[in-house]
């Protein structure tokens, strides 16, 4: 599942990496504007995703950044200097570009694919050869097995990731991203976003994503644009933001009903208060566990080993027929997710094993808390309430029966 | 005489005949792959170009190949150039329209993130639009290739030359000794070097195109 952290509002003082002014096209022989007086700050490092249905002009817009379509005025700054008029094939060559149908040179290997770029800029062989190599481990894909193979021997997700690999090649600062994922099946799509995200984490690219879809909208953006007809921003925002406070109707449209379960892939398991549960951990006295359950008022205590890992869920019948708590059976203690783990994925696991609530442990398996139902609605409810939900320091309060 | 006795007899004389017969067509078919190719690229994109320039050359190839070799006589006299420049002719259009064909079923997917890439027009149709269809532009050169060494028999009319000579030979003489061996032999060299040229052609083609858009 996602790591959420890339959600997290980095604030982004100084320059941004691109500023749009006022930018604006007609194309010849249409009387309304493709793209009406658009401006925008795309921050350095951050996933821009724009997103709207069709029509809205966000290809349009995206294409006009690295001028594949001309803007007919305004101004497109990058880093700074103004590239609205600099020869556009030096300004392509300073933003990878990425489209729905990747568009891999069929007769070249794909080595030589990734190497388009660089080439053209003059590295020697020999760089070019440990870039074309790093870039495919960096993709996950063996470059002894790859290497000199043709596009049409690759599966459509790997395509598309060495269509990533070519766009990254030179290592220029702005990647631009044509609804990358649309063409794959939804299971490969997942993975290719998971694989992109940990990618950029490592990469820090400024990234603009252009999609028609809200959900990869959330997953992907650290913020996201809605656009409206004629590119015009309906609201540009963190995902968080725009799904708890969308601006106007067009907005809450847009973003649609699916948005309280979207919002709980956003926040990760150590992002909200956890629930209050007893345990207790071996060695322990049957009669102590019993008493802590009593006092718990919950219909079972967890059992911790020695190491305080998880051993399984005793309820008040388990302990009455045994006075020896090692051999005693009860529920195995599953499922475990770790703090990192989404809340959606949580719930996902909660409502998979019928239990009504998630054990926390981290890496190392250790106990750290436990997660219900409840304190997931609750976790909706006060997003709806206030937007960032701080990590808390608090940790649950625990019985643990001395020996 | 028999066929073979004559074969083996005249086996120098029809080599040569042989030789100048795939010379010519050899350096027609260049100059008219040249042409034809140039005039693809630069129409390609333009369709009401294309359409003119496919009429035209579509034209050539209907005007009668005697009239034709014999219009060029006031023109260039007689012998290899009233030929080379019949010839060239006739090769333009199946070389023209698959240029056209080939370039225009570029997929547009690449073409875009070429030039998303920052590649130039030129690199573009070098590197990526021409390479990408030279399979289709190859088997136009291959077709034309075969109408030529047909056509090319004619342009003894004229002088030129080719095993056409001794077709030509042979039917001035019909009912004479050795006519029907004249035309028998130039017209099997004529089928031996199709032959030839097509399997060659198969060679190039499957050489010159690159493993990852063979079939």
């Amino acid at each position: 599942m996602t790591d959420p952290s890339h959600h997290s509002d980095r604030s982004s003082g100084g320059e941004p990496m691109i500023r749009l002014e006022g930018l604006t096209k007609r194309f010849p022989g249409q009387k309304e504007l493709a793209v009406d007086d658009l401006t925008m700050h795309i921050p350095d490092g951050e996933i821009i995703v724009l997103v709207g249905p069709s029509g809205s002009g966000k290809t349009t817009t995206l294409r006009m950044i690295n001028r594949l379509i001309e803007p007919s005025s305004g101004k497109i700054i990058l880093e700074g200097e103004d590239v609205t008029s600099i020869h556009p094939d030096r300004l392509r060559r300073r933003m990878g570009y990425v489209i729905q149908q990747v568009g891999l040179f069929p007769h070249m290997t794909i080595a030589q694919n990734i190497a388009t770029v660089p080439k053209m800029l003059g590295w020697d062989r020999k760089r070019i050869a440990e870039r074309t190599d790093e870039l495919l481990t960096l993709i996950r894909m063996d470059p002894e097995t790859y290497r000199s193979r043709y596009p049409k021997e690759l599966s459509g997700g790997q395509r598309q990731r060495v269509g990533v690999a070519r766009a990254l090649a030179a290592d220029p600062p702005v990647i631009l991203m044509d609804e990358p994922f649309s063409a794959i099946d939804p299971i490969t799509r997942g993975g290719l976003q998971d694989e992109f995200l940990r990618l950029q984490a490592l990469i820090k690219k400024t990234i603009v994503f252009v999609t028609h879809d809200i959900d990869e909208a959330v997953k992907m953006g650290d913020r996201i644009a809605i656009l409206r007809e004629r590119s015009q921003i309906a609201q540009y925002d963190t995902p968080e933001h725009i799904l708890t406070h969308p601006v106007d109707d067009f907005v809450r449209d847009f973003v649609g009903t699916g948005a309280a379960i979207r919002r709980l892939s956003l926040s990760a398991v150590d992002s909200v208060k956890w629930a209050e549960w007893p345990v207790a951990q071996l060695p322990a006295e049957v009669a102590q566990v019993r008493e802590v359950l009593g006092r718990s008022g919950k219909s079972a205590v967890l059992l911790l080993d020695e190491e305080r890992r998880p051993l399984r869920w005793v309820d008040g019948r388990a302990l009455e027929s045994s006075d020896r708590l090692s051999v005693e059976p009860g529920a195995i203690a599953l499922p475990t997710v770790l703090p990192t783990t989404t809340l959606h994925s949580a719930l996902d696991e909660m409502l998979k094993s019928g239990y009504g609530s998630v054990i926390v442990a981290d890496a190392g398996g250790h106990y750290q808390g436990v997660v219900d139902l409840e304190t997931v609605l609750k976790a909706v409810h006060d997003m709806r309430e206030e937007v960032v939900v701080p990590a808390q320091d608090w940790t649950p309060e625990e019985v643990v029966a001395s020996p | 005489m028999s066929f073979f006795d004559y074969l083996s007899a005249r086996r120098d004389h029809l080599i040569e005949l042989g030789l100048e017969h795939i010379q010519v067509v050899a350096l027609s078919i260049a100059i008219a792959t040249t042409i034809a190719v140039t005039l693809g690229v630069l129409v390609y994109r333009r369709p009401r170009q294309a359409q003119i320039v496919l009429a035209v050359t579509g034209m050539f190839l209907t005007i009668p190949s005697y009239a034709l070799f014999g219009l060029f006589i006031p023109l260039v006299g007689l012998g290899w150039q009233p030929t080379v420049l019949a010839l060239v002719m006739y090769a333009l259009l199946p070389i023209v329209r698959n240029t056209i064909t080939g370039l225009q079923g570029v997929d547009q997917a690449v073409i875009e993130s070429a030039q998303g890439m920052g590649m130039g027009p030129w690199r573009r149709l070098f590197r990526i639009e021409l390479p990408l269809a030279w399979p289709v532009i190859m088997a136009g050169i291959r077709v034309s290739t075969l109408i030529l060494i047909g056509i090319t028999a004619i342009a003894a009319a004229v002088n030129g030359p080719g095993l056409g000579q001794d077709i030509f030979d042979g039917l001035a003489r019909i009912g004479g000794a050795s006519a029907l061996n004249l035309v028998l032999g130039g017209t099997l060299g004529i089928v031996a070097l199709a032959l030839l040229f097509d399997a060659a052609f198969a060679g190039v083609s499957r050489l010159t195109t690159s493993r990852g858009i063979r079939d």
